[in-house]
């Protein structure tokens, strides 16, 4: 008997702006005989909505009142209110992630949209959920190899890198369809200031508020194809490699098998005839043509991807929500909680040796997630061992509750995010160690990082298992 | 006469065997057979012991020379604890495989015809009972003798638990005594934190010898608990000989459905630990008192 969970995906991006309502099934997957095991079965777009300008303001801020209005409307043609949203991210990317733009978004709209809807922004992560959308993340699963996915959007190409289905690398340059852009005449009305250093390092004949120049534009595409290139480990490297870093290169020694292609640009490596190049006021058509014709297609196998502009907008809606273990403890009425900072124990502070220091070291290590001098809720992340005994159970419950001293000293709930399977033992001794009717959540299943944040929410499946959102550095 | 040089024949037969094999009984691994059988000093014992070969992980044993996949043959291993990839020497399985998959069936064996230590039902403070079985030949072919207490095995019961609990838990080695001794340290004390949870407790726990599941049933009456749940050893396999079921219903009686039954089976460390079977377990029996009901009439609510 299945059990769907009606989520949304909102894709807030440099040039564009769109909304998808995606269903997820879940079932329990286990035999009667057995302990329960609720997955995710399947994935479905129901509504996909139509794709808008990102609306800016004047001071290049994202106009959020406008975005409000945009998120209004389609939950209206597709028939559905707030309420029925159960989980979703909004994810704001390429150029538009400026601080100020995505706090004040991401606070716009979080209880906006739906109340367990998340928001999310952060190089690493887009590229992530656009390899997931894009369908590359399942490509590489289930052909067992190692693929990379390239999404080209208007302000940023977003690398990743996937091996048998696990996450290997990410990265995320400067590269976009929408770094010039050009009005119905063809004349110039925006360079990005990273083009404009290039286009002054190399004297090239392309200004502002003039009629475009195809040959001197056709040899910046060419510096940026390069760098693509690079960007994946092919040819020379260019001398602008370094300036068109987002955050950070590819660092993986993986041999890469495969590659995809997504976002707006994807659609022009396509395209086989231009009428007219400049369609969308910007040279990303262009950029496709000249993707079509480089090295990238040649050196890899090209796979095709289920999504191209919509990569990243499918992958919040359908790709961000995981759900925890099946045996868990945890008091309800904490939940819905947000944006709740990872502390994971390494390995190191968990062998045995430590053991009975553990205490302390979590201690330590919470003092690093002091604000003013006070503590805040924090996610505990704990690797655990496979099938403990009671007594290590016992004794680990112990040395948290001495960790987190601080937090139970004021009154915070308590997050336990453990690896192995778990939760629901280390759950019942916090329970009887911990002051009576103490707030906490514990969970396994879910892998969590130092520098992640995470979101649970209400129960689903009755009340079996929790959704839970795993956001890879939010705002850095 | 024929018959006499028969006998002799075979006399000597067995004498060249008997002298052949000799000197391997008295070394000490079969490893060395061919050294001893050539050395002069076959009485001598060498140090050192042979590897365990139960200590090696099948998921992760490979023994296919040249695969053109390694890492992908091994994913897919990764997921089941079947033979794979352990090839072959001609259309047979290769020595350490074909010992390994004897040594597993060998422990199956031990599984089912040892007891449960009486060292351990008595460090547990487990009251224990024997079925009507006289022993392990009897209990395996019938089935219905594992069910049924003489009157002074009930008398034994009663004078031990208090009557009309709400929960009472048993223990029985069932077909494997060898998955009570791996969980039943683990299970138990997991299983009262999780009940105290909920405000509930079970008191003396009663350890049944030459048990069927259905004993659990008389149990029931003869105690009136309001749910019984009974932790026993299940069929060995050649995966593990330590799984561990949980049979738990909501006032059983003789003779009612199976369907009455809710099970939560394949406690052991490669399926569900222990632990974790324990508190899941202090759930159920809460939701079966709640509901006044187990097995499929549970599912239903």
């Amino acid at each position: 008997m299945a059990e769907t969970l009606l989520s949304v995906g909102i894709d807030i991006g440099t040039s564009t702006t769109q909304l998808i309502l995606s269903e997820l099934s879940m079932e329990n997957m286990a035999s009667v005989f057995t302990i329960p095991r609720v997955t995710i079965t399947d994935k479905k777009v129901i509504f996909k909505s139509e794709i808008i300008f990102t609306p800016i303001l004047q001071n290049n801020l994202i106009d959020s009142d406008a975005i409000k209005t945009f998120v209004e409307q389609q939950y209206k043609r597709a028939g559905i209110t707030k309420s029925d949203i159960q989980t979703g991210a909004v994810i704001i990317t390429g150029e538009t992630v400026r601080k100020e733009n995505a706090q004040t978004v991401a606070k716009a709209l979080s209880g906006f949209a739906g109340d367990f809807v998340v928001a999310t922004a952060g190089p690493d992560l887009e590229s992530i959920i656009a390899g997931k959308g894009a369908g590359t993340y399942s490509y590489s699963e289930s052909q067992h190899l190692v693929a990379a996915n390239l999404d080209i959007g208007g302000g940023t190409t977003n690398l990743v890198v996937f091996n048998d289905g696990d996450i290997e690398d990410t990265a995320c340059f400067d590269i976009g369809g929408r770094l010039i852009k050009v009005d119905t005449n063809e004349i110039i009305r925006y360079i990005s200031p990273k083009v404009k250093e290039i286009i002054k390092r190399e004297a090239l004949d392309i200004h502002l508020n003039e009629k475009i120049n195809l040959k001197e534009l056709d040899k910046l595409l060419d510096i940026f194809i390069q760098v693509l290139e690079n960007s994946i480990g092919l040819g020379k490297e260019s001398p602008y490699f370094d300036l068109l870093i987002t955050n950070k290169p590819l660092n993986t020694k993986l041999k890469i098998k495969c590659i995809s292609f997504s976002g707006g640009v994807a659609d022009g490596i396509t395209k086989e005839n231009l009428q007219n190049s400049f369609v969308y006021g910007d040279i990303g058509l262009l950029l496709g043509k000249k993707i079509s014709s480089s090295l990238l297609m040649k050196a890899f196998k090209v796979i095709p991807t289920v999504e191209t502009i919509r990569a990243t907008v499918v992958g919040a809606g359908s790709h961000t929500t995981d759900i925890s273990g099946s045996t868990i403890t945890y008091k309800e009425d904490i939940l819905p909680i947000k944006n709740i900072p990872i502390l994971q124990l390494s390995k190191d502070d968990e062998s045995a040796n430590n053991y009975e220091d553990l205490g302390d070291i979590i201690q330590e290590k919470v003092k690093w997630f002091m604000v003013d001098g006070e503590v805040q809720i924090i996610g505990l992340g704990v690797e655990g061992v496979h099938s403990p005994s009671f007594q290590f159970i016992q004794g680990l419950a112990k040395e948290i509750i001495k960790g987190l001293d601080m937090l139970i000293r004021d009154k915070l709930p308590l997050v336990i995010i453990v690896k192995e399977d778990m939760a629901k033992a280390l759950g019942n001794s916090l329970y009887a160690h911990l002051p009576k009717d103490y707030p906490f959540v514990c969970i396994d299943s879910i892998h969590v990082q130092n520098g992640d944040y995470i979101d649970i929410g209400k129960p689903i499946a009755s009340g079996s298992v929790l959704p839970v959102v795993v956001k890879t550095l939010v705002f850095s | 006469m024929d018959e006499l040089n028969l006998k002799e024949m075979i006399k000597s037969i067995l004498n060249e065997m008997v002298n052949e094999v000799s000197p391997v009984i008295n070394g000490s691994t079969t490893k060395t057979t061919v050294g001893t059988m050539q050395s002069t000093k076959p009485q001598e014992i060498e140090e050192g012991c042979i590897p365990d070969i139960t200590e090696i992980d099948i998921r992760k044993q490979f023994l296919v020379p040249n695969p053109v996949d390694k890492e992908g043959y091994l994913k897919v291993k990764s997921y089941t604890p079947a033979r794979l990839g352990l090839w072959r020497a001609g259309t047979r399985y290769m020595t350490e495989p074909s010992l390994r998959f004897r040594a597993d069936h060998a422990a199956a064996q031990d599984a089912v015809f040892s007891y449960v230590s009486e060292d351990l039902t008595k460090e547990l403070g487990f009251v224990e009972v024997d079925t009507e079985c006289k022993d392990k030949d009897e209990y395996l072919t019938r089935p219905d003798l594992g069910r049924k207490f003489s009157n002074e095995a009930i008398n034994t019961i009663k004078g031990a638990v208090k009557p009309n609990q709400k929960v009472q838990v048993i223990v029985g080695d069932g077909l494997s005594s060898a998955a009570v001794e791996a969980n039943i340290k683990d299970i138990l004390p997991s299983l009262q934190q999780g009940l105290k949870m909920f405000g509930l407790d079970f008191g003396q726990v009663v350890f049944i010898k030459h048990c069927r599941v259905p004993a659990m049933d008389s149990i029931g009456e003869t105690t009136g608990a309001d749910v019984v749940c009974l932790l026993i050893g299940e069929r060995p396999g050649l995966v593990t000989s330590e799984s561990m079921s949980a049979y738990i219903a909501y006032k059983p009686t003789i003779g009612m459905p199976e369907a009455r039954r809710t099970v939560v089976s394949n406690i052991h460390r490669q399926g569900t630990p222990a632990v974790e079977a324990g508190a899941y377990i202090a759930e159920i029996i809460k939701k079966m008192l709640d509901n006044k009901a187990s097995g499929l009439d549970l599912k239903e609510k």
